[in-house]
């Protein structure tokens, strides 16, 4: 990898999180999985963050922390799929 | 009216083609003949208008169902075709199958492991239920890989290349594949390779797609009219079909007497044809099908497409009862909340009232007057139109029998009252780009022809009174009405939901008005201030704020402004009168452009754009935010109306000889200008000489150009400054363009001093002729007036060349603005096809109609821009300042704001973003 996308200013944060934490947040938010936004597993960042965590499966949940002008830090949240 | 709710949900649709079993199973009858009618008008058995067909004249039955005309929803028929024909709709599917496909033994060109791979692929996807547009893809990539086989791995045939050529005829390798020959690969498919490219085999074999027998539609689809004359003139599609029908009938006689080849072939190609055209008239490639007189035929696709199209036209969009439309003109008088109906209108439009015991009496007396009652006192008085009885049935209430009806009328029935005073009713101009284009108004009926409304509401709708037209719809329901007036009413849409400022507000005279009344120390005398007071209704004078020594009173203007702004008002903030960048209190002061209100007194300054006006007005956004919509909307009212009586008062107007300056200043402006040009001379000929120093990252052309624009642009500033220092806050032009009230200092300039370069697209003009713009210049000429430069004024008039060159500079203009209209909209509109279905749920985040999240909270910060302050939910300091009462140096602050803006400043974000890493799992490295 030539590059670290998330070293980029314009990249906001993103975190793996763990099946429990995604499970609480699935709680919290009350939806089921395939209501969240997607990111694909071919994303430039989930490939960073496997290189971080290893192999990522479909139906992990990564949070993306963003700063935005109005709002500060604001939270969101990915489903990965495939392809 | 039954309003059930929503009592079934579709969870799929599934589409397939139609068989030729199918077709005839379905078909009520075999069409044979192109002829339609007989001599005497019966339609003729296996024609194309066959009565099994359905009925469209009234009194005959269906010989199908036996039902009349509304009962009868019409019968499909069928035509068997002489040769088979391929389906326009479907070449696209036919070429993607019958190139990766085997050629002798119709198999996918895949090995099995390969297609069960792709299967198992597709499966896994509809498993995680992938929607359609993701399964087509898979589908997609199978018959890509299937392609790319030259030999067939089941039976080893070598496969020759099929190529499309438009829009129906295939090849391979170069000669013709009949429909017929396209039919037989097709049907060699087997079953379970077609499950691979996502079709299913019981719902879509591709045989189906080469056509053996053409749906008919019913007649009632394609009704044919009686012309005054006597004539029937048929629908185009009938046209298209008794096309189709002759020959097929040659094709067959043709192919069944043994005629030659070449023949039949000719003939099958037209049948191909018209077949072709009878679903899409536009197909590329081939002529379009007309009709005798030269127009082309609308058929299928035809119907269906396009903004004239049934699902744009038809289905998404229409016709309503209830509603008017008449051009609009203004009325200050109304509040913003009203708008004038003229009788002629209110005696249509008309609201359905139930009648029920507590309203009888009144209702009966209603429709006692009728439909055109006679008013006594000059006032409008409402009638009935319509009387609705329980079971449906619509009586027309008539002078004649409004006596009889009103006497029959009972609980329970219903009755259309026309419109009153106070009734709401929704008033929309188009284009409808946001939600204030179309608002709820209460309605006035009132005489003369036209809309009115207030003046204050035309920046929502972007209307004026050149001749523009609005619509008007009235609601016929309690419930759509509450929903209305609570919702969608003028005064709730003051502020803006795009920028939080208020939309609605003075233009034009209310803001010169405001000006006349508060500029400096103005005053009025007792008759002029009952004048102006007695426009809102006030009964009461306020004491005189000044009396002379002989007794005169005076009241000031900012006095009797202050009587419509609420007692505990505070605010301080710049006029629009005061000069740009400006931040010294001193000078603002010192051209009273510094308002200050306090505890609802306006202690100094001057009300115009920046205090009342739509868009920029403070202390409408104020009043609207801290005093609610209500409170905002009576002072909208007030002011208005206070800002007609000053300048009916004072007077005011305007004409050419405001730009008038002395000869002195026309001088000095001449010099300026040569000067100017004789510095672009310079420049033209430092270029020549090749001295022009050139600027980084530009030719030396360019920075000639660069040059010149600048001295000359300079050059109109100084010219628009001696012109404007002969101008001065007494002139009418100044005062409109100062306060905000219409046009700009550099109109001014442009009119008095000098127009000045004009550009195409950013450049100095340089069309036209060879090296020159018109031939009243050297070749070559690089000056000032050579380039579009011009000297006069709007005043002085145009130099012939310099005319020429302000059209050319004009017209872009034009151009530009009529691109981009037609440009925007479609983005417009692709934009809210996107957006249209998401909605805000109550747990703040914004989901579509699926229930899949957009956005986690709404705009990521869940702030609603209409009520938040400068972008934040809470301004802290203006809560600080109302609870703290007046600390010293708020002034300051309040100038100190104006510069800082919106929201975070990107320094405050570096101090967030530290704080938030520490709790935050490290970036990851690589």
């Amino acid at each position: 990898m030539r590059f670290n996308v998330l070293e980029h200013k314009l990249v906001p944060e993103h975190r793996l999180l763990s099946p429990d934490e995604a499970d609480e947040v699935l709680k919290g938010l009350k939806v089921t999985r395939d209501q969240l936004p997607k990111i694909r597993k071919t994303d430039p960042v989930i490939r960073v963050l496997e290189k971080i965590h290893g192999p990522i499966e479909e139906g992990r949940i990564v949070r993306v922390l963003r700063l935005n002008q109005t709002a500060g830090v604001s939270e969101a949240f990915r489903l990965v799929i495939g392809r | 009216m039954p309003m059930g709710g929503v009592t079934k949900r579709i969870n799929a649709i599934k589409f397939a083609l139609l068989s030729p079993d199918e077709i005839r199973r379905m078909s009520a009858t075999k069409i044979i003949t192109a002829d339609t009618y007989d001599d005497d008008g019966f339609p003729i058995d296996m024609g194309l208008m066959d009565s099994h067909l359905g009925v469209i004249e009234p009194g005959l039955r269906c010989k199908t169902c036996g039902g009349k005309v509304d009962e009868c929803p019409g019968h499909f028929g069928h035509i068997d075709l002489a040769m088979p024909v391929i389906h326009v709709g479907y070449v696209k599917e036919i070429k993607k199958l019958l190139q990766s496909t085997c050629k002798s033994c119709g198999r996918l060109l895949l090995t099995r492991q390969q297609a069960q791979e792709f299967m198992r692929d597709l499966e896994a996807q509809e498993e995680l239920g992938a929607d359609s547009t993701e399964i087509s893809e898979i589908a997609k990539e199978t018959a890509k890989e299937a392609q790319k086989r030259a030999r067939c791995p089941h039976c080893d045939t070598e496969q020759s290349k099929i190529t499309l050529d438009k829009p129906t005829t295939f090849r391979e390798d170069g000669h013709k594949l009949t429909p017929r020959e396209v039919r037989e690969r097709l049907e060699r498919i087997p079953n379970d390779d077609l499950r691979a490219f996502n079709i299913e085999p019981e719902a879509a074999r591709p045989e189906w797609m080469v056509l053996t027998a053409l749906l008919v539609p019913p007649v009632t689809v394609r009704p044919s009219i009686t012309l005054e004359s006597g004539d029937r003139s048929e629908d185009d599609l009938t046209h298209k079909l008794v096309d189709v029908l002759r020959i097929n009938q040659r094709l067959r006689e043709n192919r069944d007497a043994g005629a030659p080849q070449l023949i039949v072939e000719d003939l099958w190609e037209l049948l191909q044809y018209h077949v072709t055209t009878y679903f899409d008239n536009q197909t590329s490639g081939i002529p379009p099908a007309r009709h005798r007189s030269g127009r082309p035929l609308k058929t299928l696709v035809q119907r269906l497409k396009g903004k004239e199209g049934r699902f744009r036209s038809n289905l998404s969009g229409k016709r309503v009862n209830f509603s008017a439309r008449t051009v609009i003109s203004p009325d200050p008088v109304l509040s913003i909340n009203e708008v004038g109906v003229p009788i002629e209108a209110a005696r249509e439009l008309t609201v359905p009232i139930r009648v029920q015991a507590y309203n009888m009496e009144i209702v009966k007396d209603w429709v006692k007057r009728g439909p055109t009652p006679v008013s006594t006192n000059g006032q409008f008085v409402p009638g009935v139109n319509y009387v609705i009885r329980p079971d449906g049935r619509r009586i027309r209430v008539t002078d004649k029998n409004a006596e009889t009806v009103a006497e029959t009328v009972e609980t329970g029935w219903v009755v259309e009252r026309q419109l009153v005073d106070g009734d709401i009713v929704l008033f929309n101009r188009q284009p409808s780009l946001h939600r204030m284009s179309m608002m709820a108004h209460e309605v006035r009926v009132m005489k003369e022809k036209t809309f009115r409304f207030n003046l204050a509401v035309c920046p929502p709708y972007n209307a004026d009174f050149d001749g523009d037209e609005m619509n008007l719809h009235v609601l016929q329901s309690e419930e759509a009405r509450a929903e209305a007036k609570i919702l969608m009413r003028v005064q709730e849409h003051i502020l803006s939901p795009r920028f939080g400022g208020p939309v609605i507000g003075g233009i034009h005279d209310h803001i010169t008005g405001s000006f006349l009344l508060t500029y400096r120390d103005s005053r009025f005398n007792h008759e002029e201030t009952t004048f102006i007071l007695s426009k809102i209704g006030l009964k009461e004078i306020p004491k005189p704020a000044k009396t002379d020594k002989d007794g005169t009173e005076w009241w000031t203007g900012k006095q009797i402004f202050s009587l419509v702004l609420p007692p505990d008002l505070n605010i301080a903030f710049k006029a629009s009168i005061g000069p740009k960048g400006v931040k010294d209190l001193k000078q603002l002061t010192a051209e009273d452009a510094w308002v200050e209100v306090h505890e609802g007194q306006l202690k100094s300054g001057t009300i115009d754009e920046n205090a009342i006006g739509a868009f920029k007005g403070k202390i409408l956004d104020k009043i609207a935010r801290d005093y609610g919509s209500e409170r905002a909307k009576q002072f909208i009212d007030e002011s208005t109306k206070l800002a007609l009586g000053a300048i009916m008062v004072r007077g005011f107007t305007t004409g050419i000889d405001d730009e008038d300056i002395p000869e002195e200043a026309k001088r000095q402006i001449t010099d300026v200008l040569r000067q100017a040009e004789e510095k672009v001379q310079d420049f033209v000929e430092a270029y020549r000489r090749g001295e022009l120093e050139q600027m980084p990252g530009r030719s030396l052309e360019e920075t000639l150009e660069v040059e010149a624009m600048k001295v000359l642009g300079r050059a109109r500033d100084q010219a628009g400054q001696i012109a404007g220092k002969h101008l001065g806050m007494e002139n009418p032009s100044v005062i409109m363009a100062r306060s905000g009230a219409r046009g700009s200092m550099l109109n001014l300039s442009q009119m008095a001093g000098c127009i000045g370069q004009q550009a195409v697209r950013g450049e100095r003009l340089s069309r036209g002729y060879w090296n020159r713009t018109l031939p009243h210049f050297k070749k070559g000429d690089l000056g000032a007036q050579a380039k579009g430069f011009v000297k006069s004024s709007y005043k002085s008039g145009l130099h012939p060349t310099e005319y020429f060159f302000h059209a050319m500079g004009g017209r872009e203009g034009l151009v530009d603005t009529a691109v981009r209209t037609s440009r925007s909209g479609y983005m417009q509109r692709r934009l809210i096809n996107a957006l249209e279905d998401l909605k805000v749920k109550e747990d703040g985040t914004v989901r579509n109609t699926a229930d899949t999240i957009i956005q986690f909270r709404f705009g990521e910060d869940g702030v609603d821009p209409s009520r938040s302050v400068q972008g934040t939910a809470v301004d802290i300091d203006d809560i600080l300042q109302e609870v703290l009462g007046e600390e010293p140096g708020w002034r300051e602050r309040m100038a100190e704001k104006e510069m800082t803006g919106y929201g975070l400043t990107e320094k405050d974000m570096i101090v967030e973003l530290e704080e938030e890493e520490e709790t935050e799992e490290e970036p990851p490295e690589e």
